[in-house]
């Protein structure tokens, strides 16, 4: 990114900008990092809440019914069920750090059956972690906040409703692609 | 419907300080535990926010992104995706931090309020770092044939852009 914005500055003249940016650059990261610290380490601290109150396994169990159906073959056995509920319910919370783990051990439980090729659970499963399933998102909110906005969090609606798509055609796509994929 | 949507944040964080204090937790020292690790978070991020948003920077002073968003503006056009949020689709699903820093950068730019800064937002807020997702997951269980990860992935992706788009354009 650096070598094409020397190269592109170059051509087109705007030497002088670019070398002003780099600094630029620099401070604003660190100003953006503090601006949303705040709000950023209120989220944890609630979502920290959640998880000792119990609140978070309360969700996972009631994910269970709508899990099964999306991962068939993984249905059988309890365990892999269990993290992978736990992983969806956490990233549903914004819980990153916890559902990173979690899906990791899912993952591995599910690759057990096919050394080495991702079986169509597994496919399932990393689908549904790269599309974004997070309810509120804390992190853009106080990006928002920290530019001046009264209402940060009235975008949920359209989060929503975009998440909601995104994520429904990732799993229909992983359904067709697991009927139709040739190795 | 807006004051419900305003209120959704507080009422929820006091709803579950009530439950939490309601199954005997210490309610306070479990919040102030959870606030250090979002400082983990923190820490963790601002070198590679230093790096990509310098890089953000003089790219954008380069003049790179707008030749690059003038070639594919009819395309984005005729999908109903303003071109100012090309950067922002490009780096999303590769890198988290340098995603938050071109979406951080937009906001401000535009406005938190504007349809602009509001569908980079919404973007950030319904999209994953969907490259670096599936290398962690396949990477960690020594998974070498990924089938149709990638592409049913991006699939999700791109869904989640226009929609983003169409989302905004609909609730506000």
């Amino acid at each position: 990114m650096i070598l094409a914005s020397i190269l592109c500055g170059l051509a087109t003249g705007r030497g002088p900008e670019v070398a002003a940016a780099a600094v630029e650059g620099t401070s604003a990261a660190v100003q953006l990092a503090l601006s949303i610290a705040g709000m950023l380490c209120l989220w944890t601290g609630v979502m920290e809440v959640m998880r000792q109150s119990g609140l978070a396994d309360k969700l996972s169990k009631l994910l269970a019914p709508v899990l099964r159906r999306l991962f068939p073959q993984a249905a059988r056995d309890r365990d892999t069920m269990d993290s992978i509920s736990a992983n969806v319910s956490a990233n549903l919370l914004g819980l990153g750090s916890a559902a990173t783990p979690l899906g990791l051990e899912a993952a591995r439980r599910l690759a057990r059956s096919s050394p080495g090729v991702a079986s169509d659970n597994l496919c399932m499963l990393v689908v549904c972690n790269t599309a974004s399933i997070q309810l509120i998102p804390t992190t853009v909110a106080s990006v928002r906040a920290a530019e001046g906005c009264q209402t940060p969090f009235d975008i949920l609606p359209a989060v929503w409703l975009a998440s909601a798509l995104s994520v429904g055609v990732g799993i229909i796509a992983c359904k067709i692609f697991a009927k139709t994929w040739r190795d | 419907m807006d004051l419900f949507f305003t209120m959704l944040v507080p009422l929820t964080i006091g709803a579950i300080a009530v439950y939490a204090a309601g199954r005997r937790v210490d309610v306070y020292s479990a919040l102030v535990q959870g606030a250090g690790s979002g400082l983990d978070t923190l820490l963790r991020i601002i070198p590679a926010l230093v790096g990509l948003m310098t890089a953000v920077y003089m790219l954008r002073a380069s003049g790179a992104l707008e030749l690059l968003a003038g070639a594919l503006a009819p395309l984005l056009d005729r999908l109903g995706l303003p071109s100012e949020l090309l950067p922002l689709m490009l780096v999303r699903p590769i890198s988290g931090s340098a995603a938050l820093g071109v979406g951080a950068e937009l906001i401000s730019t535009y406005g938190p309020n504007s349809d602009l800064g509001r569908m980079a937002a919404v973007m950030l807020g319904s999209t994953e770092t969907t490259f670096y997702t599936i290398a962690v997951y396949f990477g960690a269980v020594g998974i070498t044939r990924t089938r149709y990860a990638v592409p049913a992935a991006l699939c999700a992706d791109l869904t989640g852009f226009l929609a983003a788009a169409w989302a905004v354009r609909i609730c506000f």
